[in-house]
Formats: C-alpha cells, sequence, structure tokens
C-alpha cells in the first residue's frame, strides 16, 4: 500500500532517529527502578490485599525496604528472605506482616539463587496464569475472527455494575471494544485501590476486582454475539506496571500505555514515567495485550493543522520504545486524531492525509484513530455531522481501533442513546463505504499526497533535532503538545531509585530470558 | 411579547426530545413514552421514531407542542455587559492604565484533567481564529494545565504576584467542581488575596451567574474567547483600582 508515494527512505531515516532516542532513555531505564515497579514484583508473586488502615500490602512492604532496608537491591530479595527464615508460605507470611508490628528488613539476606528458588513457584503460578489467559484470548479471537475495524467505546459511570449494564448494551449494539474510563484523578495515586467500587467520578476506578466483574460480564456477552468483546482500561500514571500486571491477570486485552503521556499530560516525573512504562509494557508484551499510545492528546492542547508532524515523530518514538519492550507490531496500537477545525478548508483532505500517512508507515500496527473533541462545541447535531466525517476517514483509511466520537462531547458521560447512536453511525459507514478506500488513488502530487509530505518531512526534522539534544532535554524544550517538562520536576521522583549491583527482579528476569529465548 | 418555541409557525410551541426506555421495544413501551411526554405538559405528543436498543431498553423521539408560555419582557439574566475589545484594544488599554503587564494565571484545578477549554483562553495559538493570552502584549499568561491543587495554585499566584486568576472546570459529574471551586475562594479568603484579584471560571457547565453565587467576579460558558475573558478582567482590574 503506497497511495501517498512515501519515500521509503526517509521513513527510514525516522526509524534510525527514533531508535537512537530511545536507546538512550532505556540505558537510564536499565540502571533505575522504582516503587511501583517493585510493587508489580509482589504483585506478580501473588501479594494483594489491604492492611486494616486500607493500605494495599504491596505499598506497606516496598515502604517498609525504603525506610528500614536497601530498595536499590530490589523487592524480590527481601520477600525470599522473610520466607525462608520464618519457613511460611507467602500467604501466611502476608497474614502475619498485615497483624504484627515489625520490618521485612529484619531478616537476614539470601543470596541470589536463593532468591530465584524459594520465589519460583510463585511468580510461576502467576506467569503461568498469564500464558493461560493469553491462550483463552486467543482461542476466542480464533474462534470468532475479527472484522478488520474495531468500533470502541467507552463507559464511565463511576459504578462498576452499571458500567456492565451499559458495557453489555453497548456489545449488543455493535461495539467490538470496551473501555472503562477511570475515575478522575486516579492516574496521581500512587497506589491501585482495591476491591469493587461504586463511586467515581468522571469514571470508575480501575481495581482488579472491577477488571475481574467487566472481563466476566464480557465473556458472557462476547459467546451470546458471537464476537470477542475487548475490555480497555487505562495504565497511565503513577501505577503504570501495577495496572498492566492487573489488566494481566484478569485478560483485559487493550492498555493505554503510552511512554510519554503521564510526563507531558499529567506532569508526571519523566524518570519514573520512563522506568514505570517499560515494565510495564514489557508485561504487556508477555500477555499478548495491545498497547494504545495518546499522541491523540497532543492535538487537544496544540494545533491540529501545526502540529501534525509532533505526532508522527511520537509514534515512531512510541514504537522504538516498544520494540525496546519485546512488543510485536501488531501490538502497537499507535494513536492519533480527527482534530483540525472543521471551519478549515480543506480539513477532511488534510484529515484523511495524515490517517492515510499513519496507515502507510505503521501498515502492520493496529491503529487506534481517536474522533474530534477539541471543536465539538455543545451542537448535538454539528458533533453528529463530525463524528460521520471522522468515520469515513476512518473506513477509508483502515483504522483498526476506531472510537467512536459522541454527539453530546464536553456535555456530559454518554448516555445509552449516544453511545448507541453513535455505533450505528459509524456501522452504517463502514457498510456503505466498505471499498471505497480500496478504489482509490490520490493524485500524483496533489493536496492529500503532499500534505502527507509535508508533515513527514517536518517529522524527520523533529526526531533528528530529538536524537541530537536527547529526549529528556526536549521535553525541557516543549516539543510535545507545547508543554515543557524538567528531569526532575512533575510527581512521583521520590520513587525513583538507582539499582545496585546486586539488585535482583525476579519477574522482570524471567520474562527478559523468555522474550530472549523466542 | 409572550411567547413558546417556534417550529414553523409563531407560538405553534412546538419541541423535540429523544429519550431512552429500561424496556424493550414493543407497542407497551411507545405508549409508555407518550404518556411520558404528556406528563411533561406537551399537547398531541407524536412518537416519530422507536428503535430497541440491546434487549432491555429502548430509544424514542418525540414532538410535541408545550403549554409553557413566557413573557419575554418579564425575563431577568445577569450578563456579562461589556462588550468584548479587540486584542489591540485590550493591548492599548493595558498599555494606558497600567503602563505594566498584567499576570494572568490559569490553571484546570482539582482533579479535572481536561485542558482544552483553559488552552482555548490561554495558549498562543487560542481557539477558533482567536488568539489565547500568551499572544498579546502586556499580558503574562501562565496556563499550569491539569489536576493543580488549589493550594498550589494560590501559591504560584502569590509568587507571581497574579492579578487574575482563571479556573477552568470541565468535569461536573456529582457536582464535583462545585466544592472544588467554592474551596478556593475560601482558600484565597483565608490567605487575604480575594480582594486583590480578578477571579473568573470558565467551562462547558459554568453560567455567569453560577460563578457569582460561588463567589467568582464572573463566570465564561461556552462561546467564550480570550478577548471576552481579558476585556472583562482589564475592566474590573480597572475599577478595583477606582474603589480604592
Amino acid at each position: 500500500m503506497n497511495k501517498l508515494n512515501l519515500s521509503q527512505t526517509q521513513i527510514q531515516s525516522c526509524r534510525k532517529y527514533a531508535n537512537i532516542i530511545a536507546n538512550d532513555v532505556q540505558e537510564f531505564i536499565n540502571k533505575h527502578t522504582t516503587v511501583s515497579v517493585e510493587r508489580t514484583v509482589l504483585r506478580l508473586l501473588g501479594v494483594d490485599g489491604v492492611d486494616e488502615f486500607s493500605v494495599p500490602i504491596p505499598n506497606r512492604l516496598v515502604d517498609d525496604v525504603i525506610k528500614n532496608g536497601d530498595i536499590s537491591l530490589g523487592i524480590s530479595v527481601y520477600i525470599a528472605s522473610a520466607l525462608f527464615f520464618t519457613n511460611l508460605s507467602l500467604n501466611k507470611f502476608l497474614d502475619y506482616y498485615s497483624k504484627n508490628d515489625f520490618s521485612i528488613c529484619d531478616y537476614d539476606l539470601v543470596d541470589k539463587a536463593q532468591t530465584f528458588k524459594i520465589l519460583k513457584p510463585y511468580y510461576e503460578a502467576n506467569l503461568n496464569k498469564i500464558r493461560d489467559n493469553k491462550n483463552i484470548r486467543k482461542n476466542y479471537i480464533k474462534k470468532y475472527p475479527r472484522e478488520k475495524t474495531d468500533i470502541y467505546v467507552i463507559v464511565a459511570t463511576g459504578n462498576i455494575d452499571e458500567d456492565v449494564i451499559q458495557a453489555v448494551s453497548a456489545a449488543k449494539a455493535g461495539a467490538d471494544i470496551i473501555a472503562v474510563i477511570r475515575s478522575t484523578g486516579q492516574s496521581l495515586l500512587d497506589y491501585v485501590p482495591f476491591g469493587k467500587t461504586t463511586e467515581g467520578f468522571g469514571g470508575t476506578f480501575a481495581t482488579q476486582e472491577n477488571f475481574r466483574i467487566m472481563r466476566s460480564a464480557l465473556d458472557k456477552v462476547s459467546e451470546e454475539e458471537k464476537r470477542y468483546i475487548y475490555l480497555v482500561n487505562y495504565a497511565s500514571g503513577l501505577c503504570m506496571p501495577e495496572i498492566a500486571c492487573m489488566g494481566a491477570l484478569e485478560r483485559l486485552d487493550v492498555l493505554l500505555n503510552d511512554s510519554m503521556y503521564g510526563i507531558i499530560f499529567r506532569d508526571i516525573n519523566m524518570q519514573r514515567t520512563f522506568v514505570d512504562q517499560y515494565f510495564s509494557r514489557l508485561i504487556n508484551a508477555y500477555s499478548g495485550i495491545i498497547i494504545n499510545t495518546g499522541e491523540d492528546n497532543y492535538l487537544t492542547t496544540a494545533d491540529a493543522v501545526e502540529e501534525a508532524h509532533t505526532v508522527t515523530a511520537s509514534q515512531f518514538i512510541n514504537e522504538a520504545f516498544a520494540k525496546l519492550a519485546h512488543l510485536p507490531n501488531k501490538l502497537m496500537g499507535l494513536g492519533h486524531a480527527f482534530e483540525i477545525d472543521p471551519e478549515v478548508e480543506d480539513s477532511f483532505v488534510m484529515e484523511l492525509a495524515q490517517a492515510q500517512l499513519a496507515r502507510e508507515i505503521f501498515p502492520e500496527a493496529p491503529l487506534k484513530y481517536m474522533p474530534p473533541t477539541k471543536h465539538i462545541n455543545g451542537n448535538i447535531f454539528r458533533a453528529y455531522q463530525q463524528n460521520a466525517m471522522f468515520n469515513m476517514v476512518t473506513t477509508m483509511t483502515n483504522q483498526s481501533i476506531h472510537l467512536l466520537g459522541m454527539m453530546t462531547e464536553a456535555i456530559h458521560t454518554p448516555y445509552m442513546s449516544d453511545r448507541y447512536l453513535a455505533i450505528k453511525n459509524a456501522k452504517m459507514i463502514q457498510r456503505s463505504m466498505k471499498s471505497l478506500g480500496d478504489e482509490i488513488l490520490y493524485k500524483e502530487n496533489g493536496r492529500i499526497q503532499n500534505r502527507a509530505k509535508e508533515v513527514l518531512n517536518n517529522a524527520e526534522k523533529l526526531l533528528k533535532q530529538i536524537a541530537y539534544e536527547g529526549m529528556f532535554n526536549s521535553l525541557a524544550k516543549g516539543v510535545f503538545a507545547q508543554t515543557k517538562r524538567t528531569m526532575t520536576g512533575g510527581k512521583g521522583l521520590d520513587g525513583v531509585f538507582k539499582k545496585s549491583d546486586k539488585y535482583i527482579n525476579v519477574v522482570l528476569y524471567k520474562m527478559e530470558e523468555s522474550f530472549n529465548e523466542d | 411579547m409572550k411567547i413558546k418555541p417556534y417550529g414553523d409557525t409563531f407560538n405553534d410551541g412546538k419541541v423535540q426530545l429523544s429519550f431512552t426506555l429500561p424496556v424493550s421495544k414493543s407497542a407497551k413501551g411507545i405508549a409508555t413514552a407518550k404518556e411520558i411526554a404528556k406528563g411533561m405538559g406537551l399537547i398531541n405528543p407524536a412518537i416519530v421514531h422507536a428503535e430497541g436498543i440491546g434487549d432491555e431498553f429502548s430509544f424514542y423521539i418525540v414532538y410535541g407542542s408545550t403549554k409553557t408560555v413566557i413573557d419575554f419582557e418579564n425575563i431577568k439574566v445577569e450578563e456579562i455587559t461589556s462588550e468584548a475589545l479587540s486584542r489591540e484594544e485590550i493591548e492599548a488599554l493595558i498599555k494606558k492604565e497600567f503602563g505594566r503587564n498584567i499576570v494572568f494565571v490559569g490553571a484546570s484545578t482539582g482533579t479535572d484533567a481536561h485542558t482544552v477549554g483553559i488552552d482555548a483562553i490561554m495558549n498562543m495559538k487560542g481557539f477558533a481564529g482567536h488568539y489565547g493570552l500568551e499572544r498579546y502584549h502586556g499580558i503574562t499568561a501562565y496556563n499550569l494545565g491539569s489536576q493543580v491543587t488549589n493550594e498550589d495554585f494560590v501559591k504560584f499566584a502569590r509568587e507571581k504576584n497574579a492579578d487574575v486568576l482563571l479556573v477552568s472546570q470541565t468535569v461536573t459529574q456529582k457536582e464535583v467542581h462545585l466544592k472544588n471551586m467554592i474551596d478556593l475562594v475560601e482558600l484565597l479568603e483565608t490567605e487575604g488575596l480575594r480582594d486583590h484579584i480578578v477571579l473568573v471560571a470558565g467551562g462547558a457547565r459554568i453560567s455567569h451567574s453560577l460563578a457569582k453565587e460561588l463567589g467568582y467576579d464572573a463566570g465564561f460558558g461556552p462561546g467564550n474567547y480570550a478577548e471576552d475573558v481579558a476585556t472583562f478582567a482589564i475592566n474590573t482590574l480597572i475599577n478595583k483600582r477606582g474603589e480604592k
């Protein structure tokens, strides 16, 4: 597919710069760990639950080691040593630990080989569970093959039971992917809430129990509809790898897991985010979960005509980071959006060029295409028309993950009928314009080809500049979404630690080992 | 003048509405929808479209005539009366009246993660062809982005000697914005800053009267741009100075 007559040499050059950028950051990542990485290790050993003050046990253990031990060794050796010297099973030890006032650092430390040996039954049980989930998903997809474009809608009532009702109704109306939006502000919590929740603001808390409840409801409706309904949640924030781990254990299928979103849009410290995103994406790769990236957000802050190349450049960078985390192309749901002001002349033409550009540069990626939000103004009839134009571009350029626009965007979280009408809108266009994309070629050096080339040119220039200046400095200059972030600014820096030479992370090691075997 | 909604004839009172019922589509569902429209006071409601949504819900589009008549002259609203000046006029006014830069600090505060509103007003590029405050000569604009706590917001405002605070609130589910907005006013009062600054709220569901009620100087809903906000803020600053 080369309708845009793009230069393959130029695309290779973009990839080369993106690799330089990502490799440079990866060096930093490999030398560091974070509180959320260590809590994730605990979760993957089977540590869960909260104490009498509702503090999650993983938080309590990691905080204990920060205070009384040496977190640069990693949590693995501490938990292994505790099990060794108490001669208790993990569950028995946790029960004892949560009810008594002592430090996990009170035990002498066992060596590396012992650490692996003691923890093996625990990490194997959970890694096996994740592999089983991967197989269950694989079998579902074999049983119910997917169309090339998946329809994605959001539920966000704050109450998981109500979410289930909305999700089932949307699936029956034709949705293929259901995302449960998180309660506003969850990304800034440095812990994951526990248990089922029925109160939230602008969304529902991401908890492992809520994941389980929704997964079970969607499995049921999948069987009824003979379509496997994907479940999505959001990892970005201070608990990225923990949410990835919960998603892997409860068979989520798609996870928002950008390498930079938290830095730019949530003012989370960049060191923290880069280290967290690696472990988080490694888990996604291991579980076969599609990641979604957040480039679409750039255009809600910056202008969609002038800053289109930042989206493309960021997609290359997200791809490079994803490769380092062993994610195959088919799991890279790179993001982009339909956000040009519809009053701009030829806005549709430019959107078409941009969407086709992404499709041609990343032919195997399940691209995530986001609907208009910035220029939706409360006129629901106008919004319905804008969404129809967006749906046309989606269909004509074979986007993979089609996030539907709501005509009531910026008014309220969608009502059941808003979602229903959006699905009908998309379905009609998918059906009526099915072969249109295949029938169309773009004029040589016409508006569409030239726009795509212009964007790619500018993306290459930007990538070259970032490769030269380094990622950390570039973010400080505000290259993305015109937002400036510094190396030591933002939330969560106090949770970043340099690894010691004796650092042990049993799960990271096992996962990396399995990828290197493949 | 007494008026009703206009369909195609003066005071025919025609309105349209749509809603969902938690029952499957059936004759009984349609009859129920009609009763609901009647209960709302519509005369001769017509269910022009009914459609099942999944197994247990159905969607209706209804037309009818309302009985309600309103005397237009008797309606009183609180509006921001000042006609918006152009960017150039605002810049000239600041130069003439103050001879220094006016400091605007804006943020989407509390847990709110949406920045479209505050970006539209503040960012250089602005929105729909209306340049944002960063572009104005004579205005120093700080956009702190989203999820800024009221405490951090006030601290920053104090550090920068802010003249005008812009508070953006998008998420209004379960009235989460009201508490947050009130908390800010209380904090500013405690800190003794409230009288020195112009406090402006903005957002899709924010009205001028709501903002006034919560102790703000003004509220800007949809369809307002940087020049509307700047005109109000600069005029209010001039008036405040006059009072002292």
